[in-house]
């Protein structure tokens, strides 16, 4: 395909015809978009539309196509030439959709449809048919680090789907935390009583599997490589060393419980017999060893009375503890109170709690440990005092206001979960001194050596589009790494995260981007000749896909890349592009418009839309009929992190009146699809405000907006917002110098 | 045992669940409060059911059975209607008065109480209640002067009652009765015996 044959297609349908002259915009496409061939279609996603644009292809040797109908998003089935570079001008949903009827709205709504054909004709001379990376990569191994109820279901499967697998445990047995437990919170109806944990068949099953390999006592000691070629360097205890290659990594390292000797007001550490949740289990797991109910740990003299206390060092406001809720001690305390309750109904136990949570069918149990007659009060424990064989617990009684005490042979303390998510990248090394993290993945990654974390050091990733995936491609996080939980979420959570480490390496095989963009063939193309070695796309990448040569070169990791260009946005000389997506073709499409003169009262807005969030809730304003204004012209953007500010500059030297920028929400609470796209886009457009003082141009011509998908009605009023105040600050003085 | 020692134990709740008619809900409770803010008098107790539900748990035997709050119950069943746990709140505000009344632990001076006892004599001596010995024995609980005063605040309405025919003066000498009133007293006799019997076999 080195001959470029363009063509333009017009849709007449869905009321286009009837409210557009679309002959127009067919002269548009061939006098000014100089498109080859142009046709109009009065019904192009039509069986018939569509042979004609085939034929085309055919026939014609058509390699670059341009469709002005409906949304890019819309009728994408019909629309489907993989073999043909495609763009498509939103007419129906960016235009009629949006725009009043009658004659008085006309002409500039007629303007808008032009120039979007304008700009999808000069967009599709500057893009070029994806062809995949060259950078494939065959091992479709997996690697689970970490052999509790989290690695080993993500191994078993990985397993059954037909993968080969490598289980590391740095343990000397695998089944972690759950091989420690007497029994577990039950996982099936009716939800009533603890049942076995399951661990022992679970690692029978592992252990046996044809198709993995466990390591025990092992370690990683090096991580290098990419997604189905990842290059482990594996550490075990006898000091022997193995080299292993992988195709993808599920990190299922778990968490250690929060230590109880920090919580010494609560009796941590001075009493034997107060003891955290894993405590009792291993105090229940001795006991039924011997066949004897629960002894008292101080002299072995019987238990008549427990007391579990919630939330001890979790859901601290202090800062001393833990700040969050672990999930699972509310339903762990329920399960050890029956322990006592059916060894002897007689024993009495007391759950001391602020807020009992029992999430999924956890309620049923709540119930059944209440029919047991555990008793259940509302209060916040103040102090453990141990004497002799027996606990003091002082306590406010929330319900009845007052300070109250109650005496108990044993106390629990239900302490939360720390994740072990190795070394926080994001800080310093001396920063780190005192907690002395220790790597798990020990990756060679310029950006650091482990899975970046968020908040708590819990591994980061898209909490409510894409849990699994960590911001580090073909390595996903399951189990509580990634957020506290229990054995049943833990198993879901490795199942997903089975199934991610599964597409990442068959993606990678075909050398196509793994999520969000699954499929993708485009990827990052570097002119190196033009590079400048400023580093400021190997520091922002979100995913620490690119790494540096010894010269200190970019070296971009394909594999590892999700194609949100947030690189082609931070790269000062613009010299990285994608196939389809680059500088040119969207700096193209700005030049392209039609641009109307000071004295029009025709102003021109540019909208830079993310494509994931901020563009569907545009295209569902249209679908509801919500007005906005006709001087905007929107561009699907990949993320807001690929906005290079010489589209800014370009679209402001040009005469453009205003840019918005509409991306998704950035911070601790992000919904960016890229993590830190639209972040690093609101970083950069604050220091565009010099820019633009140097040009003589008011700082509001530029503006950024988070918007969400749920957003169409008040993504028409952002824009009419926007409109009316650069109505109100006059038309741009830069116009007719381009 | 010292009171610290059963305490948040289950001794009373054990009690209240022998003793009560429908207690062995109570340990169902989840502290939500939906009852108290139901409750229409809810500003008038001491203690809302959810606050008595856990002085039961708390092993609170005093406060709870000399208290007058479960008294304050007009069985308006709205707290049975929310509760989403379903315990039958009205019948277990009664039980526990109930319970407090024959363990002699009652408010000596409580109006719902007074009324109950009033009406129960009232009703099961004929078999029948007898309004004007009611409306009387209720406005002369005070003192004579009190009865009077009362009774003659209330004249009109008397008088209107008498004139429609819905009152009769001769009803204070004997009144209407059922016809078998030996057979009410057996039925009621049989009934209490059945009630001790019950209590015996769950406890």
């Amino acid at each position: 395909m080195s001959e470029m044959k363009t063509a333009a297609y017009i849709c007449q349908g869905c009321g286009i015809g009837e409210r557009l002259s679309a002959k127009q915009m067919a002269v548009v496409a061939q006098k000014e978009g100089k498109m080859q061939l142009v046709r109009e279609h009065a019904f192009l996603c039509s069986a018939e539309g569509v042979q004609m644009i085939r034929d085309d292809i055919e026939k014609e040797a058509v390699t670059h196509i341009m469709i002005a109908a409906c949304s890019r998003r819309a009728k994408t089935e019909a629309f489907n030439f993989p073999d043909v570079t495609m763009t498509r001008a939103n007419i129906r949903e960016g235009v009629i959709w949006s725009q009043p009827e009658g004659d008085a709205a006309q002409e500039i709504m007629q303007e808008m449809a032009d120039d979007y054909v304008r700009m999808g004709c000069a967009e599709i001379k500057k893009m070029k048919l994806p062809q995949g990376t060259p950078d494939k990569a065959q091992n479709k191994r997996i690697l689970v680090v970490g052999g509790g109820i989290s690695g080993l279901t993500a191994a078993l499967e990985s397993a059954e789907a037909g993968y080969e697998v490598l289980i590391v445990e740095k343990q000397k047995a695998l089944g972690g935390w759950a091989a420690r437990l007497w029994k577990r919170v039950p996982a099936k109806s009716p939800y009533t009583d603890p049942i076995d944990t399951g661990i022992v068949d679970l690692i029978a099953s592992v252990t046996q599997h044809p198709r993995i390999k466990v390591y025990l006592n092992a370690t990683i000691a090096q991580t290098s490589g990419a997604p189905g070629r990842f290059l482990v360097h594996i550490a075990t205890e006898n000091g022997a060393a193995a080299t292993e290659e992988v195709g993808a990594i599920v990190q299922a390292s778990g968490f250690t419980n929060y230590d109880i000797n920090k919580l010494p007001e609560l009796g941590g550490g001075k009493s034997q017999n107060v003891v955290d949740q894993a405590g009792l289990e291993q105090l229940a797991i001795e006991a039924a060893r011997q066949g004897q109910p629960v002894r008292r740990p101080s002299d072995g003299g019987e238990v008549s009375s427990v007391a579990f206390i919630q939330c001890a060092g979790q859901r601290d406001e202090s800062g001393k503890h833990l700040p969050y809720c672990s999930g699972h001690c509310c339903n762990t305390s329920i399960k050890q109170a029956m322990y006592f309750k059916d060894s002897n109904p007689g024993i009495d136990t007391v759950v001391i709690y602020t807020d009992l949570r029992t999430p999924g069918m956890g309620e049923d149990f709540y119930r059944s440990g209440q029919n047991r007659g555990v008793t259940f009060t509302k209060g916040m424990v103040s102090e453990v005092a141990a004497h002799g064989n027996s606990c003091t617990v002082k306590f406010k009684d929330i319900i009845l206001n007052e300070d109250s005490s109650i005496e108990a042979d044993l106390v629990v303390l239900a302490t939360g979960q720390v994740p072990n998510s190795g070394v926080n990248i994001d800080l310093a090394e001396d920063a780190q001194a005192e907690a002395k993290p220790v790597s798990i993945l020990n990756l060679t990654y310029r950006q650091g050596k482990d899975l970046p974390q968020l908040k708590h050091g819990l591994t980061d990733s898209h909490f409510i589009c894409f849990p699994y995936e960590t911001r580090r491609t073909g390595i996903y996080a399951a189990g509580p790494v990634r957020r506290p939980m229990d054995i049943a979420q833990a198993t879901e959570d490795a199942t997903g995260a089975a199934l991610k480490a599964i597409q990442a390496v068959e993606n990678a095989s075909l050398g196509r981007a793994a999520h969000p963009r699954s499929g993708d063939l485009s990827f990052p193309i570097v002119r190196l000749e033009g590079c400048t070695q400023c580093k400021r796309c190997t520091v922002e990448c979100p995913f620490g896909a690119i790494d540096e040569d010894e010269k200190r070169y970019p070296v971009f990791n394909e594999s590892r890349c999700r194609r949100c260009g947030t690189c082609m946005g931070a790269c000062p000389v613009r010299v990285i592009s994608f196939e389809n997506y680059s500088p040119d073709s969207i700096g193209n499409q700005i030049k392209a418009v039609d641009m109307p003169d000071e004295f029009s009262e025709k102003p021109r807005i540019l909208v830079l839309a993310c494509e994931n969030d901020a563009y569907p809730a545009l295209d569902m304003a249209g679908m509801q009929r919500k007005v906005y204004s006709a001087f905007v012209r929107v561009i699907p953007v990949r993320c807001l992190g690929s906005v290079n500010t010489v589209w800014i500059t370009d679209a402001l030297n040009g005469g453009w009146d205003g840019v918005m920028m509409m991306g998704c929400k950035h911070g601790d609470d992000y919904q960016c699809h890229f993590i830190k796209g639209s972040e690093l886009a609101n970083y950069r457009m604050g220091k565009i405000d010099d820019t633009l003082k140097q040009l003589g141009l008011e700082t509001e011509r530029v503006t950024t907006c988070a918007v969400a998908i749920t957003d169409s009605a008040r993504v028409a009023q952002l824009i009419n917002d926007y409109a009316a105040k650069i109505q109100e600050i006059g038309m741009s003085p830069m116009k007719g110098f381009a | 045992m010292n009171e610290l020692n059963i305490k948040y134990h289950n001794n009373f709740l054990k009690e209240v669940e022998e003793n009560i008619e429908e207690g062995e809900w109570i340990k169902m409770c989840m502290q939500c409060g939906v009852c108290s803010g139901s409750c229409p008098l809810g500003p008038y107790w001491a203690h809302p059911p959810q606050e008595l539900f856990m002085m039961i748990r708390a092993g609170k035997r005093e406060q709870v059975l000399r208290s007058d709050s479960m008294w304050m119950c007009t069985s308006c069943y709205n707290c049975v209607v929310r509760c989403p746990r379903k315990l039958p709140i009205t019948q277990i505000m009664h039980g526990i008065a109930a319970y407090a009344n024959n363990l002699g632990m009652a408010p000596k001076i409580q109006p719902t109480r007074d009324f109950s006892i009033l009406f129960w004599k009232n009703c099961t001596r004929t078999g029948r209640v007898n309004e004007l010995r009611l409306t009387l024995g209720l406005y002369f609980n005070d003192g004579l002067v009190a009865g009077i005063k009362k009774g003659w605040a209330m004249r009109n309405i008397g008088l209107g009652l008498m004139r429609a025919g819905r009152l009769n003066l001769f009803e204070l000498f004997k009144g209407h009765e059922c016809k078998d009133q030996k057979g009410i007293h057996a039925m009621l006799k049989k009934a209490a015996e059945i009630e001790q019997r019950h209590k015996h076999l769950t406890a």
